[in-house]
């Protein structure tokens, strides 16, 4: 971040990356029903064009050897001492996102083609994906923290749109309301983070906070670290704002895989990466990401294990792989490669397990209780590779792109070589057996035992459409985590971001933990193999079950305590002030009224209507100004 | 009186004051205290004069001419006239209807009067006085004289005054006009047509009997006599009362025709066979 | 003797008739008393006139003058009025503009 180079040649034209999808928005939105018939070819070709011209500019940025580019736009806001210039900085870091989000979104656009087919809201569902990538390009894009928040509300309101896509199903419409109103939670902080810059810097461009942001104080900085965390938190589901992750599965599936599991909610990692000098000047808000990351990836894992709903236990897997990658962030430099290596593959194949159960859906009119498949493998041959694959590569299975990835993280986690290390990493262990346990029973209700289908049922593989982009998903589940970490490793491509990567110490030589998560892992998978698969799997969920898989059900009764502690409370607020406004205020209004009434009509006696009355009172005023001008004269 | 005044104040004026000042004090008291309202203006002339005496005495002469002529002479007129027109014996009852007007009003007064006149006599002790002999003397001596001096300023620096003065007296008067007319509605007169259409309506379409007709008696409160005896109601005033008056005594001779009455009388060919004259004996 | 005296009576007779704008019920008296205090107020306009040796006091007190002809012109024309209406010249019957 010391230096960057003024834009030149392609990386000039960065800003096309965020205007070619915003244009496509543009078109299809304000287009109408003339855009109808081409419209998703339109907003799939602008991502694609975006992709490539990615490429380029990456492929430009390698060549000057990832030293940042600063592409200035126009200036934002310019108002006294206010002066936000609107810019983008496409480095190492952006340059990363920037080919996940249009690389990962140009197959998804791709895939809705055939899933969206026959829907006749397709084109508004186009112009919504078109404008979250253009909002999410943004985000990665700005150079300053008011850019990053304008990205930020804008994949906010896409999600929020693309949630209540099918705004006509109740559920969707509370589900994205809900994860509307958990995300302002999440953005207030963020806004406060983003104000104390302003008060206390001066500035919000990156350059400019983080050259000067050692000279605050530092009860300050841990207060924008922690402000900054709970813009994270918001967006990308952590604890304590994860209860709507999971309900915003009611959103069309390809919304499920690009923004809520490989793009979106990523952007708080991105978050606390970007801000990392900020983080590495206090301790205290670092230690509070790793806990946040701990708990989230065991609460996800747990309730993911306990759901029916495949795309609910995949939303679960997701809060889970985040509180991974939040763990990885928090753990300071060590971890921020490995976090953000883990979210890139991640991106992949949980992109591909989503599209994977959207085709699952496909064939199965749009059913999602797992419970009503089964034996699904043979049905539909390409999804289950391809799905077999994505979860191959979530649990960890050897030379995959999460064993990569994975490992790398835990690892991280034991290298603080303390007892919070150890106690870290055992629970990264722990949660990569307890994903492996939830993975192979969602593979185990979904594609293999007994048909359970409900009447009429006959399943069919997607179209090519829907299965080229899930193939290549695949491909990247396969390959992405040795890319990454072995071939071309990412750390040397983050350098000019994160500074040179060290030579960790290791406390557990990385062999040793690589073997204790693989065992691990194969427990769980063997646990569930136990539990799911050599049984009979009941068509309804077993209403007898201990209070623990009752907790999970639950999510841990995340909502019910968000509930008892926030929304009745709020609501006993609300009910309190709007008394304290009916008594309260309107009393005081309408008493000093009432009182002005009564004191006026009282005083209003005065006029009694007899001129010598006025009079009098007109000599008594006279007798007092000569009284005083006597006085004043005299004394 | 400083040593240094230009004019001093001779003997004669201070008499003057000395006997015209307690004299307005007392048209002014008097004023105020009398219950009858006509004496209240005539004590009110007493002061006026008296001032006008004052402004003659310190070089105002004409003002002093206007005072007496202007103030006591038609403005005062004016005041009576109106006095008359409402009723001369509308005087004010002794019992004050505002609870402690009167103490408060004599209270604050007399305050008033301590605080002004202390601060005047504090203030203006030692009030030179210059005199208006050196302006109103004039080059031709003191020919050019009070008359002039006014004329001068009044038709030069205060001009603008004057013609809103002028103003102000036109608007006066049509204002006066204005309050005094008599409101009607527009279209609400009759004309002779109308009018002589609903007498005809009435049960009486013959003129109403003039005053006197009848009389027997020099007071236009006294009823005439019509010729059963009875009292003409419609023979006097409206508003005013039908009263029983001494009737003249109704002439019995020729030897009486020296008066109106008794030429009336005259005129009757047999004192016993009128009835009115049954009448006014009977009256008698 | 001095100017003083001139101006302190006018005080007293300002007051005089102030007090009986008070005291009398009859509008047309009620009006004498301001005549009176209108009076008072031309004495010591020319007085001080005569004090300071110019003659503009006297036309002010003219002015005071002609403005009472036609206050009193205006002011029994309406009291004329109100009397046709009320059959009353008492200013306290003329009491309705109140509470």
């Amino acid at each position: 971040m010391s230096e960057t180079l003024p834009a030149d040649g392609l990386l000039g034209w960065s800003w096309l990356l965020i205007a070619l999808p915003l244009a496509g928005a543009a078109v299809l939105l304000l287009g109408g029903r003339r855009t109808d018939r081409w419209g998703h070819l339109l907003g799939t070709a602008t991502v694609g064009a975006a992709f490539l011209l990615a490429l380029l500019c990456t492929v430009q940025l390698a060549g000057q050897d990832g030293t940042p580019a600063d592409v200035e736009l126009f200036t934002f806001i310019a108002t006294g001492e206010l002066d936000v210039t609107a810019g983008l900085l496409f480095d190492p870091l952006s340059a990363v996102f920037v080919l996940l989000i249009t690389g990962v979104g140009s197959l998804i656009h791709v895939y809705s083609i055939g899933y969206m087919a026959h829907d006749p809201g397709r084109r508004r569902f186009f112009a919504y994906l078109n404008l979250f990538v253009a909002a999410m390009l943004l985000l990665v894009l700005g150079n300053s923290f008011v850019a990053l928040y304008v990205g930020w509300e804008g994949v906010g309101l896409a999600s929020y749109l693309l949630i209540a896509f099918w705004y006509t199903r109740p559920g969707a419409a509370t589900a994205a309301k809900k994860a509307f109103i958990m995300n302002r939670v999440g953005d207030v902080g963020l806004a406060l983070a983003i104000f104390i810059m302003f008060a206390q810097l001066g500035t919000t461009s990156y350059a400019g906070v983080f050259g000067s942001v050692g000279t605050l104080a530092g009860g300050t900085i841990t207060a924008i670290g922690l402000l900054l965390l709970l813009g994270a938190c918001g967006k990308s589901g952590q604890f304590p704002l994860q209860a709507w992750l999971p309900d915003a599965m009611e959103g069309p599936t390809p919304v499920s895989a690009l923004i809520h599991a490989a793009t979106m909610v990523t952007a708080g990692v991105y978050l606390i990466a970007r801000s990392a000098p900020i983080y590495d000047l206090t301790p205290t808000a670092r230690a509070v990401v790793l806990a946040v990351g701990a708990l989230t990836l065991l609460i996800g894992a747990i309730a993911g294990c306990a759901y029916d709903d495949i795309k609910k236990v995949l939303a679960y897997s997701t809060v889970s792989q985040i509180g991974y990658m939040f763990l990885a962030v928090g753990l300071g430099p060590a971890g921020y490669v490995a976090g953000l290596a883990h979210l890139l593959t991640h991106g992949f194949f949980k992109a591909g397990l989503f599209l994977g159960a959207g085709s699952v859906m496909h064939a199965m009119d749009d059913q999602v209780d797992m419970r009503r498949f089964g034996g699904l493998w043979n049905k539909l041959p390409v999804t289950f590779a391809t799905f077999g694959l994505g979860y191959l590569a979530l649990i960890g299975f050897p030379f995959l792109s999460g064993y990569y990835t994975k490992d790398a993280i835990i690892e991280a986690a034991f290298d603080r070589a303390d007892v919070w290390g150890w106690l870290l990493g055992g629970v990264a262990i722990l949660g990569a057996g307890l994903t492996a346990f939830y993975m192979t029973r969602l593979m185990l209700m979904t594609f293999f035992g007994r048909r359970r289908w409900t009447e009429g049922q006959h399943p069919h593989e997607a179209p090519a459409v829907m299965t080229v982009p899930m193939i290549l998903l695949a491909l990247g589940s396969i390959g992405a985590g040795f890319v990454l970490v072995v071939a071309t490793p990412l750390a040397d491509w983050l350098e000019p971001v994160f500074g040179p990567p060290e030579e960790a110490a290791h406390a557990i030589p990385p062999v040793v933990v690589a073997a204790i998560v693989t065992g691990v892992a194969a427990i769980g998978v063997l646990a569930a193999w136990l539990f799911v698969g050599r049984r009979e799997v009941p068509v309804t969920a077993p209403v007898r079950v201990s209070p623990v898989t009752r907790a999970a059900r639950h999510a841990l009764y995340a909502d019910a305590v968000n509930e008892s502690l926030f929304m009745r409370p709020g609501q006993w607020l609300t009910r309190a002030l709007v008394w304290v406004d009916n008594r309260g205020v309107d009393g005081a209004v309408n008493g000093l009224a009432a009182g002005l009434g009564g004191s006026s009509s009282r005083l209003g006696r005065a006029q009694t209507g007899f001129v010598r009355t006025y009079a009098l009172g007109m000599l008594g005023g006279a007798v007092v100004v000569a009284g005083a001008l006597l006085a004043v004269t005299a004394g | 009186m400083t040593p240094d005044a230009a004019v001093v104040i001779g003997t004669g004026e201070a008499v003057v004051f000395w006997i015209l000042g307690p004299l307005a004090l007392a048209g002014a008291l008097g004023m105020v205290l009398s219950r009858n309202a006509v004496h209240s203006a005539l004590w009110l002339v007493l002061t006026m004069l008296s001032l006008g005496v004052f402004y003659v005495v310190q070089s105002a002469p004409f003002l002093g001419a206007v005072q007496i002529i202007v103030y006591t002479g038609a403005i005062m007129i004016l005041f009576l006239f109106v006095l008359m027109l409402v009723g001369r014996d509308s005087s004010d009852s002794v019992v004050e209807t505002l609870r402690g007007q009167r103490v408060a009003a004599t209270l604050l007064g007399i305050g008033f009067a301590a605080l002004v006149g202390a601060g005047i006599a504090r203030a203006t002790q030692d009030l030179p006085v210059v005199g208006l002999e050196g302006v109103q003397a004039g080059p031709g001596g003191p020919a050019a004289g009070n008359v002039e001096a006014i004329a001068a300023l009044l038709y030069t620096r205060y001009l603008l005054a004057f013609e809103v003065t002028g103003a102000l007296l036109i608007v006066a008067a049509v204002g006066a006009l204005v309050f005094t007319q008599a409101e009607r509605a527009p279209g609400s007169r009759k004309g002779q047509k109308e009018l002589s259409r609903a007498r005809f309506l009435t049960d009486r379409p013959q003129t109403l009997p003039g005053p006197g007709v009848y009389a027997r008696a020099t007071s236009v409160a006294a009823p005439g006599m019509l010729p059963d005896g009875s009292i003409a109601q419609d023979s006097t005033a409206t508003g005013i009362e039908p009263q029983r008056v001494d009737q003249a005594p109704r002439g019995t001779g020729r030897h009486q025709l020296g008066s109106p009455d008794a030429a009336l009388g005259s005129l009757d060919p047999t004192l016993s066979d009128t009835p009115g004259g049954r009448a006014g004996e009977e009256h008698r | 003797m001095s100017l003083s005296h001139y101006l302190v009576l006018a005080a007293i007779l300002f007051t005089i008739g102030a007090v009986g704008v008070l005291v009398r019920r009859n509008a047309i008296v009620v009006f004498m008393c301001v005549e009176l205090m209108l009076n008072a107020v031309n004495l010591t306009l020319i007085t001080f006139a005569r004090s300071t040796g110019t003659v503009d006091g006297q036309i002010i007190a003219l002015f005071v003058m002609v403005v009472a002809a036609a206050e009193v012109v205006v002011g029994l024309a309406i009291i004329m009025s109100i009397y046709r209406t009320r059959r009353s010249a008492s200013i306290d019957d003329a009491n309705l503009l109140k509470y």
